[in-house]
């Protein structure tokens, strides 16, 4: 456990100091010693079926572990106390599980946890689940009862490869303490393979105390499920036809695009061709939403133009998208006049929930290149009407609100207070509701895993946890904003313990409305205002008890407030909470109603 | 409240210069954003394309009916490793695919097994089950067997005793072994195709069935096909190197 370091460690004025304040004291590998190391790790003869994975865990570059410490982990923890993974003891298990996949989605390579085996495991669920569901890469550890008492409903035993089965890419049982180093790095690997997800090992205690001295090898995933990068040149021509006749040709990038580290590739596409782009919510920053070919995300809250774009394209371009419900709303008038390219890793998506007309298996990035090869020279659409008619959308359908100076504080205007005082590279992790949805409507994104959020299984609770994940993952100089509801913020507020002990310099801004915000929101619209079990009769004041937890307070209660509060709260180096008391009758606008027609997005309850 | 008083409210105020942000977005801000919601074109007002796809996503006629389903045969040779039988099964019970039979056995090569189902489902589904078992890690390949391939069921059926003369020549017109005759009870084997046990089980139904144990449906691609396609050719531990004696298990 690293000690506090002193909070001045890495002030602003120091901003370009080298190494994380919370590792101060780990000195800076270079590139050689860090191979070198994880060389020895690869080859060394561990010992025990716990050192097997901490050296497995080593060879695969594995920087920092998040996790809590139980009775059928403890091997391997004894086994981390030599290690250098740097390990960071979260208040919950499932803080550890998110943390970890923050930290792989801002690193890009597998986020590492640890839980002990019964309850430790089962608090991982949901953050596996939500993992799965975003396609994110995480290697989850867990202890079990010893091998010979599998089975018998021992202390602390849970069926964990049962259990978490279906909501991983694959999960191992560890039997042999000979090959439980070898599983470990072919889990990590595995997570990182292809379409990333997560992948778990579970492992007994006498596999972890058990002696073995094989060394664990280089982390290598299975060779089947290592997918060709490059797709198949007779698909990719065909695309490259219709993308070149279309009329009104759109790129929709999803989150696959940031994964596959093919937003260069993605960005140089759209603006070789001159063709418009919206994003899915996961694929937010893969190109810069102040671009002029950017039309925002699409979605059951996305904008207007973006929703007007996708139900107008005769040629819809989709790159790393699963077609997610909250993206087409209904099938049946998703994109109704286009033709789907749709470039994807994993095959089972082409045409699971929207049929491709093209499809095009393969590596976005290498996809992408491929298809700029293949449209001929002067065979480009045009596209100059079409540019103009998103951008009169645009001008239709502004993300504005009005504010009155002597009302609440609108959400919005709290979200973009913070972005403007930010650099463009800003870290956003989000709970959920309607403040991640304001969150991502409100900020500005341009980069890539800038905006790390629960997508696809919509995880109250997510925010803290992924910002502490992202901090220890993010270079120094680079802010983390986790923009909370209220109630999202009581699923997890624990782990601010977590952000003061390892001075984490994180802002936390609870926009609160002392509502479930979006289920009033639905009640309203769809239970005739019926507010059951959605108005807190009292909530805690959060910045007094951000400085009971040792972190740094704040309060928004007035437009007045907010200039200086964002000052001060970015400025402190720790932990801050700025407890903002917004509109609490405030909406999230644009809404397409579940299985509307992206085209007929409201912009007001009363057209709901 | 009214957005005129309030504009002119702000207006006439020093606390907010007009380049801040806050009067930025006094209201009416962008010109005129409504007092809850958002500016815009009313969805009645907007053009909609009439267009439309059907559940799988495929942009059809207005007047498309629903796509037919059929039956298909998969078979998926697979690492013979725990659990992936549970893993298979779980993925289509999740993703709600109608299976009718799922078998599964050894094959010549030791740590592979072979999965055999059957399948009724839209082209699309059929498409989809394929490629979402192939993803599972310890799936090695897929191939659905095409219409001439040999298929085969195993039937136990334990019947009434009471007219064995009978029964034993039921039993030898569906070319059928006697396994355990008693007094009380006669018990029967059957094998062949999924219609002929149909109509065996129908024929025997006259003596009245006590009980019946089913396989479900195991199959094989005809002469020289791999059953599973994409998979090279092995050789199992026991055979020459003549490319003849190559199996496909591996
Ligand atoms: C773990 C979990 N439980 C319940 C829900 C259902 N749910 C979705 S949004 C929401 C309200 C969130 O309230 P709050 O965090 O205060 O955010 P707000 O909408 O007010 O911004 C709820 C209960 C959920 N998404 N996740």
């Amino acid at each position: 456990m690293s000690e506090p370091a002193t909070p001045d460690a890495a002030s602003p004025e120091e901003g370009d100091d080298e190494g994380r304040t919370d590792r101060a004291e780990q000195p800076e590998q270079t590139d050689e010693e860090a191979a070198a190391a994880r060389e020895d790790a690869a080859t060394r003869a561990p010992g025990s079926g716990a050192n097997a994975v901490v050296a497995a865990l080593e060879a695969a570059g594995v920087e920092t572990a998040f996790g809590v410490q139980g009775g059928a982990i403890m091997p391997v923890y004894d086994a981390l106390s030599e290690s250098s993974v740097h390990h960071i003891t979260m208040a919950h298990e499932q803080g550890a599980v998110h943390a970890a996949d923050a930290y792989g989605i801002v690193r890009g390579d597998p986020g590492v946890c640890l839980a002990t085996s019964g309850p430790g495991a089962t608090n991982l669920v949901t953050g596996i689940a939500d993992a799965s569901m975003d396609s994110d890469a995480m290697l989850a550890l867990t202890g079990q009862v010893p091998s010979d008492m599998v089975g018998s409903d021992a202390f602390q035993e849970t069926d964990t490869v049962g259990v978490t089965a279906p909501i991983t890419k694959h999960n191992y049982f560890a039997s042999d303490s000979d090959e439980v180093g070898r599983t470990v790095g072919e889990a990590f690997a595995l997570a990182n393979t292809g379409r990333p997800g997560p992948t778990l090992v579970d492992l007994p205690k006498d596999v972890s105390f058990g002696e073995t001295d094989r060394p664990v090898g280089e982390p290598t995933a299975p060779e089947r499920a290592v997918p060709d990068d490059e797709a198949d040149e007779e698909q990719v021509e065909a695309a490259a036809r219709a993308i070149e006749t279309a009329e009104r040709p759109l790129c929709l990038f999803g989150g696959g695009v940031i994964k596959g580290d093919a937003t260069e590739q993605a960005r140089a596409f759209a603006r070789e061709f001159g063709i418009p782009v919206v994003t899915t919510m996961p694929g937010i920053g893969s190109f810069p939403e102040d671009d002029d070919l950017c039309l925002s995300w699409a979605g059951m809250h996305g904008t207007g133009y973006a929703n007007m774009a996708i139900t107008h394209t005769d040629c819809l371009i989709a790159v790393g998208t699963r077609f997610d419900d909250r993206l087409t709303g209904g099938v049946d008038t998703f994109a109704p006049e286009a033709e789907v390219v749709h470039v994807d890793i994993d095959p089972a998506e082409i045409s699971k929930n929207v049929h491709a007309d093209y499809p095009v298996v393969g590596d976005a990035g290498t996809v992408l290149d491929q298809l700029d090869a293949a449209i001929g020279y002067g065979d480009a659409p045009d596209t100059e009407a079409w540019r103009e008619q998103c951008a009169e959308w645009r001008e239709e359908y502004p993300m504005d609100y009005a504010i009155d100076p002597d009302e609440p504080v609108k959400p919005q205007f709290v979200v973009e207070a913070f972005d403007a005082a930010t650099g463009d590279d800003a870290y956003v992790t989000t709970g959920v509701g309607q403040h991640q949805m304001w969150a991502a409507q409100y900020w500005t994104y341009r980069e890539p895993r800038t905006f790390v959020s629960s997508h696809g299984l919509g995880t109250m609770g997510y925010g803290l946890p992924a910002a502490v994940g992202a901090r220890v993952a993010a270079d120094d100089d680079r802010e983390v904003i986790s923009f909370e509801g209220d109630g999202s913020f009581l699923m997890t507020i624990q782990e601010l313990s977590v952000a003061v002990r390892e001075n984490l310099d994180i802002t936390v801004v609870v926009l609160n409305n002392e509502y479930i915000g979006m289920v009033r929101q639905w009640q309203d619209a769809f239970f005739e205002g019926n507010h059951m079990a959605s108005q807190y009769d009292w909530m805690p004041e959060f910045d007094t008890l951000a400085e009971a937890f040792g972190a740094k307070g704040f309060r928004i209660d007035e437009y007045d407030d907010v200039e200086a509060v964002v000052e001060e709260a970015l400025a402190y180096d720790g932990p801050s909470v700025v407890d903002a008391h917004i509109d609490p009758e405030e909406n999230v606008y644009p809404m397409v109603a579940s299985g509307a027609a992206n085209g007929q997005f409201a912009l007001a309850e009363d057209q709901l | 409240m009214t957005g005129e008083d309030e504009h002119a409210a702000t207006d006439g105020g020093t606390d907010h210069p007009a380049d801040s942000p806050i009067a930025e977005h006094a209201r009416p801000a962008g010109g005129d954003a409504p007092e809850t919601g958002l500016a815009g074109p009313t969805p009645e007002e907007r053009p909609h394309p009439s267009g439309r796809r059907d559940e799988h996503g495929v942009r059809k006629e207005p007047d498309d009916g629903g796509e037919p389903t059929r039956r298909a045969t998969v078979s998926a040779l697979v690492e013979d490793e725990p659990g992936v039988l549970a893993r298979a099964a779980g993925l289509f019970r999740r993703r709600q695919f109608n299976i009718e039979s799922l078998t599964v056995g050894p094959t010549t090569v030791e740590g592979h097994s072979r999965i055999t189902l059957v399948v009724e489902e839209t082209e699309a589904g059929i498409d989809q089950a394929k490629k979402q078992l192939a993803k599972l890690t310890p799936v090695i390949a897929v191939g659905e067997l095409s219409d001439d391939a040999v298929a085969a069921e195993l039937v136990l059926l334990k019947v009434r005793g009471e007219e064995p003369d009978k029964v034993h020549a039921i039993t030898s017109m569906y070319d059928g072994e006697t396994l355990d005759a008693g007094p009380r009870t006669i018990t029967v084997q059957i094998t062949g195709d999924e219609n002929l046990i149909d109509d065996a089980i129908d024929a025997f139904d006259q003596f009245g069935i006590i009980e019946i144990a089913r396989t479900g449906q195991t199959a094989l691609e005809r002469g020289d096909s791999p059953t599973t396609p994409g998979e090279e050719p092995g050789h199992s531990a026991g055979s020459t190197d003549d490319d003849e004696f190559t199996n496909y298990d591996d």
